[in-house]
């Protein structure tokens, strides 16, 4: 779908900054009124361009909120009419299920897992993902370390380093 | 010994040291100061461009290079001046790759100025500009802007400080500290003095790559100009590369060859890994650019219209990435305003009066920070107001 330059704009600064940034301050960067600005918002989110305001959180450093990340290679035999898409619908629905992504290559279907365990994990995909009749075969990798998420750096030691007053 | 002999040359005893310093040493002993007054991106250097050196040094690439700079980086400098400034330069005779734009700037002054030559300083200046001219052996002829120009020189007040020793003109645009972009037709207005009284340019266009509204305009493009033309640029700002001190200099082949001897002898060349993150900056860094222009410019507009809100008038910055506002609404001088922030908020910003007289009663803030950091900013800054309104 076609957007205006404003709404990219607005779209941007949402990407690039905190989902908790003030609409007036939106507003201000994108040289709009506070009113123009959620009008905006409230047609992006209308049009489900701006689909939800994401917080990209480190589990890993909660204690007792580790959590196990598993991208589960799906190979699975499509139907006739509706393609992969039936298949991918009876995964995604499964609350486990963070993403699915129709692949090309290898396997069909990319299928990212999060659960409290390694076992719950596995669970999951030798009782429920392997059991679906048009999965054929299913290969699971375990997430070690997050390094990069959604385009954010996890650990990232990068203070400014710039002395404080210069020329 | 005579202990009333000077061992230090009268020009240099003579220059005042940058007023940046002090607040630089106030600042530097405190914790948690948010730091508006830095005349550099907080971006880092482009991931691909900190790995070509990177590269280059695994390669060995660690000997000198011409005088003049490898040849492939003044072929890839001057198709980036032809396609983006529209003026043509010979990467041969015309280019020089500097150590910066800072030395850039020393070595046009000193290949043009002999001993009293006049140069015409536009203020508020960056603060190099006038001492630069006295180490070159020239006189410094300051011409103030107003506020209510819009920091911008008119042609008349050019014209009334033009003597017949006068040989240069030093134009930034956009400019540290003001963020003022001349336009084109500006700019021509400036040309016709040039040529009416035979004088030579230095423009200063190391901004050129963060000019936020209307077209850019290269002082070098315009009709008639680029024989008169010293152009100065460099990386730090427009590609975040400050600390690898890369500049370069076009100008036509009779000043840039002279600029050469003064650099072969003084600099021999510029650093060679330098160099080679520079011609990657040139081949593949314009999408980075583009997206640190952008971030600037929301940026500014949030910044700016912030002081405004605040009191703090100040016209909108059109490049750059600085903000000038007034700070007459609280009595303080410029020098007071900032060292009092700086001690009860903790945010630094740079006295305007460090940029040449008519910078008095402003300050610079540089809002080349997160947008976290502003937002917080902006809210200490109206507390500090509350304080130190005049009554």
């Amino acid at each position: 779908m076609k957007l205006t330059e404003k709404q990219i704009e607005v779209l941007e600064i949402l990407e690039n900054n905190s989902a908790r940034i003030p609409v007036e301050d939106i507003a201000k960067m994108a040289e709009l009124s506070k009113e123009e600005t959620e009008t905006i918002l409230d047609k992006l989110e209308e049009m489900k361009v701006l689909v939800r305001y994401n917080s990209v959180i480190n589990w890993s450093k909660v204690d007792g909120h580790e959590g196990v990340t598993a991208m589960i290679d799906v190979k699975v035999a499509p139907k006739r009419g509706v393609g992969f898409d039936e298949v991918a619908q009876r995964i995604y629905r499964f609350k486990e299920v963070r993403s699915v992504y129709l692949m090309s290559g290898a396997y069909d279907l990319s299928v990212i897992i999060e659960g409290r365990s390694m076992n719950e994990v596995a669970r999951f995909v030798s009782e429920k993902l392997s059991t679906l009749d048009s999965v054929l075969s299913t290969t699971t990798h375990f997430i070690l370390k997050k390094y990069k998420h959604d385009g954010t750096i996890f650990e990232q030691n990068e203070d400014d380093k710039r002395i404080v007053v210069s020329p | 010994m005579n202990a009333t002999k000077s061992y230090l040359s009268k020009t240099v005893e003579e220059l005042k040291p940058s007023g940046i310093r002090r607040f630089f040493d106030l600042a530097a002993g405190m914790e948690g100061v948010i730091s508006l007054g830095v005349g550099e991106p907080d971006f880092i250097t482009p991931w691909s461009v900190r790995e070509a050196a990177i590269l280059s040094l695994e390669q060995g690439y660690t000997s000198y290079t011409a005088n003049a700079g490898l040849m492939e980086l003044r072929d890839e400098i001057a198709g980036y001046m032809q396609k983006g400034f529209g003026v043509s330069y010979s990467p041969r005779s015309e280019i020089i790759v500097t150590v910066g734009a800072s030395q850039a700037l020393d070595i046009a002054l000193r290949a043009i100025l002999d001993p009293g030559d006049e140069v015409i300083v536009v203020e508020p200046s960056f603060v190099s500009y006038v001492p630069l001219v006295a180490l070159a052996g020239g006189v410094p002829v300051q011409v103030q802007t107003l506020k209510e120009n819009g920091f911008k020189i008119l042609p008349e007040q050019l014209e009334k400080v033009i003597t017949d020793r006068t040989k240069a003109i030093i134009l930034c645009s956009p400019n540290n500290p003001t963020g003022t972009m001349l336009s084109g037709s500006e700019l021509e207005a400036i040309a016709q003095i040039a040529e009416k009284y035979d004088l030579l340019v230095l423009s200063d266009e190391i901004y050129a790559e963060l000019a936020y509204d209307g077209e850019y305009t290269s002082f070098a493009a315009i009709s008639e100009m680029k024989k008169r033309t010293i152009l100065i640029s460099g990386f730090s700002k427009g590609f975040a590369m400050t600390g690898w001190r890369l500049g370069f200099v076009c100008a036509p082949e009779t000043i840039s060859q002279a600029m050469l001897k003064i650099h072969q002898y003084a600099m021999m060349c510029a650093p060679t890994m330098a160099q080679f993150a520079a011609l990657e900056a040139l081949k593949t860094g314009r999408s980075d650019v583009e997206d640190m222009k952008k971030s600037y410019k929301r940026r500014r507009n949030y910044f700016v219209q912030s002081l405004n809100e605040l009191g703090l008038t100040c016209h909108v910055p059109g490049g750059a990435f600085y903000a000038f506002p007034s700070i007459e609404s609280t009595g303080l001088s410029s020098e007071e305003f900032a060292e009092k922030l700086l001690l009860e908020e903790k945010v630094a910003v740079v006295p305007g009066n460090i940029f040449g007289e008519s910078g008095e009663g402003h300050v610079r803030c540089s809002y080349a920070t997160s947008m976290e950091l502003l937002q917080e900013a902006i809210k200490r800054i109206g507390l500090f107001l509350k304080r130190n309104q005049k009554a």
